[in-house]
Parts: structure tokens; sequence; C-alpha cells
């Protein structure tokens, strides 16, 4: 994007970023809050000091826990009265102020769940900072559970400021209008809100509910009535551009496919699944705004998905073309799942337990429980602090959950030498990143009658260039036992607390395998469902020059995203895998 | 409009989502069911379902002041001798909900020494948490799935027992904890560990509506909620009542209603058709598919209770087959398609 391209769209979003301030005010907490994305910056303080201007912010200290949100016994005033004293929580405190969050992408579940349940149960309103690299697929994300409850997201990345007043340290500058007439009464805009989530791809009911409390707060905010009936133009685009556009997951249909009569509308912008039905007969008094003098009410659609337009998440045209939308980022700590660990690994808070076997004692939290009790517990003889098993408390770490690519070749026939080339190159470009992010790569190679593990699992690209010199092609194409063990490598992995992703590069055409009853294609297809019940994730590169459907039943079997390559070359691979893996390679 | 106190969205105002509504029904009919999971994707109104059932539910009977609110016909004496200082009063008392959140310290799940009374006067006393908050009522969770391991491990053992026991800071305690645990969560951001996953009675997929007359019809009713809860509320306030009259009844019903041995035979075959792993599913099942008879006035279960019901009590409980990666609710409709006659 030239400099130029920035600056269009950085005027709109910044005037955006500063109606949602409004916005916010007029509504309080009923839209959740605000999640911004913007790294720090004078951009971001601009926009704080804006905030600041008209709310009052309690900010959420990086130390917080769940409990800190809650309030609880005042240890050292406690200790120091002898007498209970209590402290109020952060919530309570933040009372008729908003609660900001810096680094909220780095907020652990545990409190980003204590945070959206208190917005379900009227928390003052959040404001979030994502300050996540927005180039950088592996930034950490914000629980989507929460980012959901918030009604307003913007982007701030891409806004340039004058740097003149900048320099002179000058307030912020005044909100720009976003529509300086409130324009036309618009017609049943809860239809027309959820039709525009429908057509913009966002699944969630909740973003079409904020965004009618949006259009209606941005009507007070403009000190005009905020009945549904009275809601007008720059409301719904208010309401477009702040909730539903920053969560589009696709492009609405193009505007010739829009047939004016908006009675059919819904027809045209259909859900994902399946053609709606015309909408309910709508209960609103449609046909008194039709009598008022005013211009009459018109049908919002279409400016509404306009309006969203302009304010897409940077990154969706690219994801879009990827074929990397609709995967939802796998989040971390799942119960059960082998990411805490007590013995190595990001600290991840303390709690009760034994040291030993590799628990480690995390001594100021043992005292500080300890403490509270020295009053009630016997006196020791040697004056020294009572201590006991329930005070012990461990800490808890969380360990990086690593990956380890396996590519699983097919080596046979003529074309298998370029194939094979370009496959040991994609392993060797993953490697050489490899080494920051400690993923492992492994190769799987099949031919002739069998397959083979031609590199084992590795993080050395000096001993992958080793073993995969060798490596050679020709011959038939085994592909069930190829699937066979490349699954087997990968639970092994997983097994060993990583996450294993498969990539298997193919012309999906078995000749080898099965047996009497069960065509080789039949086996392959056998052993690719196996994928799907394991819930391994792959991805099917089918490198054919002319793909046939067997490539793509096979990926399907497998669950697996397909990409076709007729061309192979070790970049395009490592694309793919990138894109599949969602920032764990 | 800032949201004061929040007055629960009524159940009844809840568009679509059957079979959630459906499973949360069975559950405050049969408490033995042993709870409901919902699975779903964000905004699909999974906590709105929940949280509205708790307001929905008659009161209970309770021995006045009992901090563990015990039941006056309970025959287990209660740990700090209430129902012997209470004689013959009764109290009347809303069905606890408890919403479990996912920071809570493992003291404030299970309860603790109370601090305050320890500190002021030296004396030692229980503080109960929200096991003891949540007994007879319903232990809601939500994101289940990211919850820590260790207080898992201890939702499942005191939900099995009934009874939780505290042995820490030199209290040795046990109170009942017989609640109803209702998770949710969704699949995408963590997987449920199996141990946990089958103690569940009942698990609902929730989808998030495709029908565009629905989505409107859902804005336009929070609206009207956002904007006047008295009213809203007051709108549906009949078929609010009539749902609890209908739980009610049920619940009178219930141990009345007759599972004859055609219909344990049928349920065993269901299970074992669609190979359910295990007694729980189809005592589950059973369960289940006689509080649906209850619900619906009939003093006898028939096939098509057990086959309306054998997809929720069933769908988590399936084994994996390698070769066949057909889902679990379509295995399920094919079983009973074959079993059930129509």
């Amino acid at each position: 994007m030239t400099p130029e391209g920035e600056s269009d769209t950085s005027g709109e979003r910044w005037a955006l970023a500063l109606a949602a301030i409004d916005v916010l005010v007029a509504a309080g907490n009923a839209v959740g809050g605000i999640l911004l994305r913007a790294r720090p910056g004078p951009v971001r303080d601009a926009w704080s000091d804006a905030l600041n201007l008209v709310v009052p912010t309690r900010r959420l200290p990086a130390s917080a826990d769940a409990e800190a949100m809650d309030g609880g016994l005042d240890l050292t005033a406690t200790l120091a009265s002898g007498k209970p004293v209590h402290r109020a929580g952060i919530l309570a405190d933040a009372q008729g102020k908003a609660l900001v969050v810096p680094m909220a992408e780095r907020l652990n579940p545990a409190l980003a769940a204590r945070l959206a349940t208190a917005i379900d149960y009227g928390a003052p309103p959040l404001v979030l900072f994502d300050e996540g690299d927005p180039e950088d697929a592996e930034r950490e994300r914000i629980p989507q559970g929460l980012a959901d409850r918030l009604a307003i997201h913007i982007d701030l990345n891409s806004v340039r400021l004058d740097m003149a007043a900048l320099i002179a340290g000058e307030a912020p500058p005044p909100p720009l209008e976003m529509l300086a007439e409130p324009g036309a009464i618009a017609k049943d805009p809860e239809a027309a809100l959820a039709v525009a989530a429908a057509a913009l791809g966002i699944a969630s009911v909740r973003a079409p509910i904020m965004a009618v409390r949006v259009a209606r707060a941005h009507a007070r905010a403009d000190d005009r009535p905020d009945d549904i009936e009275q809601l007008r133009e720059a409301d719904m685009a208010a309401a477009a551009a702040l909730v539903l556009g920053p969560r589009a997951t696709r492009l609405p249909p193009p505007p010739e496919e829009e047939p004016p009569p908006p009675e059919e509308q819904p027809d045209d912008q259909p859900p994902p699944e399946e053609p709606p039905p015309p909408p309910p007969p709508s209960d609103d008094n449609q046909g008194d705004d039709q009598e008022q003098p005013e211009p009459p009410p018109f049908d919002p659609t279409d400016m509404i998905l306009d309006a969203a337009q302009t304010a897409l998440p940077p990154g969706l045209l690219d994801a879009l073309a990827a074929g990397t939308m609709g995967k939802a980022p796998k989040a971390s700590g799942s119960s059960g799942a082998k990411q805490k660990s007590i013995t190595s690994g990001r600290p991840a808070g303390v709690r009760p337990g034994m040291p030993g076997r590799g628990a480690r004692l995390a001594l100021i939290e043992t005292i500080k429980t300890a403490a509270p009790w020295q009053k009630i517990r016997p006196v020791r003889e040697d004056g020294r602090l009572a201590i006991r098993t329930d005070d012990l408390r461990i800490r808890r770490f969380t360990a990086q959950t690593q990956s380890t690519t396996i590519f699983a070749v097919d080596a046979s026939g003529s074309a298998a030498f370029a194939r094979l080339a370009e496959a040991k190159g994609a392993v060797e470009l993953l490697l050489a990143e490899a080494y920051v992010k400690r993923a492992e790569v492994a190769l799987v190679a099949f031919r002739g009658m069998e397959a083979a593990l031609a590199l084992p699992p590795t993080r050395s690209l000096p001993r992958a260039k080793k073993e995969l010199a060798g490596l050679a092609g020709g011959g038939g194409t085994p592909i069930a036992a190829g699937l066979d063990l490349a699954r087997k490598v990968a639970e092994a992995e997983k097994g060993r607390g990583r996450t294993p992703l498969v990539v298997v590069l193919t012309d999906g055409r078995a000749n080898v395998g099965g047996n009497a009853g069960q065509s080789p294609q039949d086996a392959a297809l056998a052993s690719a469902r196996a994928y799907r019940a394991s819930g391994i994730a792959c991805v099917f590169i089918d490198c054919s020059p002319r793909p046939r459907p067997q490539g793509t039943e096979l990926a399907n079997a497998m669950g697996a995203r397909l990409v076709t390559l007729p061309r192979v070359d070790a970049k395009s691979v490592v694309a793919a895998v990138k894109a599949a893996s969602g920032g764990v390679t | 409009m800032a949201i004061a106190a929040r007055t629960p969205f009524p159940f009844t105002a809840i568009v679509g989502q059957a079979e959630m509504k459906q499973a949360l029904l069975l559950a405050a009919v049969e408490p033995r069911l042993g709870g409901v999971m919902v699975f779903g994707d964000r905004g699909t109104g999974k906590s709105t379902a929940v949280r509205a059932l708790a307001g929905l539910l008659p009161p209970m009977k309770v021995v006045p002041g009992c901090r563990y609110k015990c039941a006056p016909d309970d025959r287990s004496p209660c740990i700090e001798g209430c129902r012997e200082r209470a004689g013959k009063h009764v109290e009347e008392s809303a069905v606890p909900f408890v919403d479990l959140p996912l920071g809570a310290t493992e003291d404030r799940v299970v309860g603790s020494l109370d601090l305050e009374r320890a500190l002021a006067t030296g004396e030692k006393r229980f503080e109960p948490g929200l096991l003891a908050k949540a007994n007879r009522g319903f232990l809601y969770i939500d994101e289940i799935n990211l919850l820590e391991d260790h207080l898992v491990d201890l939702l499942l053992d005191v939900a099995v027992s009934g009874t939780n026991v505290v042995e820490r800071e030199g209290l040795s305690i046990r109170h009942p904890a017989r609640f109803i645990l209702v998770g949710s969560g969704n699949p995408e951001e963590g997987e449920l560990r199996p141990q946990l996953l089958d103690r569940f009675g009942l698990s609902v997929d929730v989808r998030t509506p495709t029908d565009i007359g629905d989505r409107i019809e859902i804005v336009k009713r929070c609206d009207r909620f956002d904007r006047d809860p008295v009213g809203f509320v007051a709108e549906f306030e009949d078929s609010e009542q009539h749902t609890l009259e209908a739980i009610a009844k049920a619940r009178k019903l219930l141990p009345k209603v007759q599972v004859e041995d055609e219909m344990l035979g049928l349920g065993a075959q269901l299970c074992s058709a669609v190979g359910a792993d295990g007694l729980r599913g189809e005592l589950t099942l059973l369960r289940a598919a006689r509080a649906q008879a209850a619900l619906a006035g009939k003093k006898h279960v028939k096939p098509h209770h057990l086959a309306e019901v054998a997809t929720m009590a069933l769908r988590h409980r399936l084994r994996r087959n390698v070769l066949d990666d057909t889902g679990s609710t379509a295995r399920i409709t094919r079983a009973i398609a074959e079993l059930v006659p129509a």
C-alpha cells in the first residue's frame, strides 16, 4: 500500500476512532466496550488523551489476577491492625469509569473470562488495547469470548497523524464528523443490520445486537432521539463501521447481484448455509414512517455494507486470497491438554501443592498464605513462622507448545524428482526458521511398495540435508502406506506433547496398496479417514499438473486443507504450511 | 442506557435453540440426570439460556438459616444443626444459581476458614464456598474447557459424591453439595477431557442461527429488552408461567412414570447400536426419556420419548470409529430410524 493510500483511510479511521469515544460515553456499559488494535505510540496516546478528556479511566495493572478483580482481604492492612480490612476489587473501583486494559493480547484466559462474565453482569465499560503486531501471524490474540462481547472494534495501526501537531504537543485533533448531516431516517434498522451482518459472514448474533445498541448510542451522542424508528443514516453508518466492518470474514456479494426491491433483499445476501426465507412481517410502524413529511425512510442495507467496508479488518483481503479464513486460531489452555507444566515454561501462577517431583516451591506465596494465620496458630518456641502443609504453594508454568511438521511426500513415478527436490527445499526453508521457534520437521517418503521415514523429527538443518541427500524416487504410488506411516509419526509427536501438522504432497492417485477386496484408492481413502478421527491437523497439497477429483476426495476424507499447486515450489509449500499451522510452526 | 442489576432475559423469549432449551428443562425436571453440557459458537445465546433457566424455577423449601440450604425433609443431619434449631419452621428460597468464574481459586470453590472470624475472635469457622452455595441448585461454568485441571478434578469428585469434603487449615468438614452442573464452551477453543465430558448427562450442540428471519427477530427482541426490560418480561410472563407450571407438574409426576421392560430393552439396543460406552449412557438415556415423558404429562415411557432424547443423552459418549467419520449425531439418528418404529 502506498503512503498516499494509507493517508486516505487514515483520516477516516481516526475520525471513526474518535466517534467511538462519543458512542462509548453515550452507551455506557451496554456495548461492553472498545477493542482498540494499536501498537503503543503517539497515535494511541492521542486517542487515550481524547478518551481521558471525556471519561475518567482506571488502568488494569499488569499484575492483576482474577482475585484482584473482586477485592478481598487486604493482607497488609489486616495484619497491621489485627482486624480484617477489606479492599475493594478493581471492578468495584472502576464503577463510573472506563477500565483500560493495556497489553490485552497477553491477558490470561482466566482473567479474560472474568472480564467477560463481568460484562454480562454490567461491568464498567472496558477499553482493551491489543498491542500485537498485525503483521505477525504468531501474535497472541485476545480470547474470543471477551472480544466478541466488546461491541466496538477499532484499528489504529494504519493511522498517521499530523506530525507538526504532535511535535508541538498539541491536543488531539477534534473529531471530524463522519457525516455532517444525520441523513434520512433508516427503514427497519434492526433487520438491515442483521442482514448486513450475515452478508459480511459474521456468525455471532451478538454482533447485530451490539450494532443496534451502537446505532442508538450514536443518535443519543448527537442529541437526537434514540427510538428505533428515528435512527438515521449516520447512526447506521457508525454501527456498521464500528461493529460490523471489523468483524467481517468475507466481502458482501458484489452490488450488481443486488436488485433493488427491499422486500427481497435477504434473498440476495444469503447466509453461509442456506437461502433464507423472507423476513417475518415487521411489527414496526413502517407504515407511519412513510406517511411522515420527511424524506421517505430509505433502505439502509447497501449503505451499511459500504460503511462497513471502510473498517474491514486489515489483512482480510490477503487472508481471503490465501484461503485461510474461517479457521479459528487454536487457543491455549485446554483442560487436559499438556500445556500446564509444573517444571518449565512461562510462569502461570501458583497453586496449593507439595513441592518435589519437579514442582518448585513458591516461597513468597507460601509465606503470604501462612502469614494471616500466625495469630491463631500456637506460637513456635523458636519464634519462627508457623508454616503448615496447607500453606505450601508451588509454581506452575505454561509450557510453549512446539510443533512438528511432518511431510508425507509421494516419491513415485516420473515427476518424483522435481517433487522431492521441492519438498526437500521446503524442509530446509522451514528448518532455517525453526531454530527460533523450536519447531521440528520430519519427512516420510512413499514409493514402490512401501513408505519410509526418510527424516525422523529433527530441528537440525545439517542433519536434514545429509539424510535427505540420498533420497531416491520412482516406482508405484502406495498412498495408504505413506499416510499410515505419517500418522504414526504424528501420533508419536502428540505423545511427546508437541503439535503435529501433516503435509501431504502427492497427485492423489494411488496404484499400490489395498488387498483383494480393496482397490489402492479405497485403501488410501480409509487411511485418510483415520486422520479425521484422530484430529491431526493436515494440509493436502495436490501437485498433479491437472488436478483430478481423487485429490479432493482424499483431502476431504482427511479433513485437510486442500492446496492445489500444479507447479510445486518450496516457497509456496512453506506458505501453505504456515497458513495451516496458524502460527504454530 | 447502563444495564443495571440485570433482569434475566426470559427463557421463553429465546428464539430457536430448541434442543438446548429442551435439555435444560429435562435437567430441571430430573436433577439426577447429571447436568447439561452446551457446545457452541460464540454469540449463540448459551449463557443467556442457562441464566434464564434459573429465573424460571419454582422456589424450594429450605431449613431457615441453613447455610447449605438443606431441605427440611432431608434425613441426613445438617452439619451445623440448623434443622434441630429451626424445629418445624420452613422457608422458601429461590433455587440457587451459581456462576463459577474461570479464575476462581480453590478456596472460593470449596470454602475455607473464615478469615474474618479467625482474625477477629480466633474462632475457627468454616466459610462455605461456591459448592455449598450451589447445593440443590445449578452450578454454571462458562468456557468449562478452559477450566484449570485441578478444579476440574475437584468438581468431578464432588459432583459424583454429592458431598464436599474439606480437610484444610485445620478444618474437617463435610457438607452436602448436590448440584446440577451446566457447562458451556466452544470446542474450537480447547477440548474437554473425555472423563469430564462423560460426567455430563446431556450434551447439546448449538449452532449460530442461519435463518435470517430468526436472526432479525433475535436482534429485535434484544433491542426491546434493552429499552424496556420490565415491559418485555411482562410480555412473556404468561409463557414463562406456563413453563414453570409444566416443570412443577413434571417433577411431581416423575416418580410415577413407569419404564417397562420393553423400554429398558430398547434403550440397551440403542446404546449398543451406536457404540455408546458404559452403563452411564444407558442410565442417562432412560432417565432422560422418563423426564421427557413426565414433561409431556405421560405416565408411561414410549419409544418416541427415547427417540426424542437419545441424541442429547448419547452424542458425547460414542467411541470414535476410525473407519467411519460420520458425525455422532448422524449415527444416532440412523440407529433411531432403524430401531424405533416411526
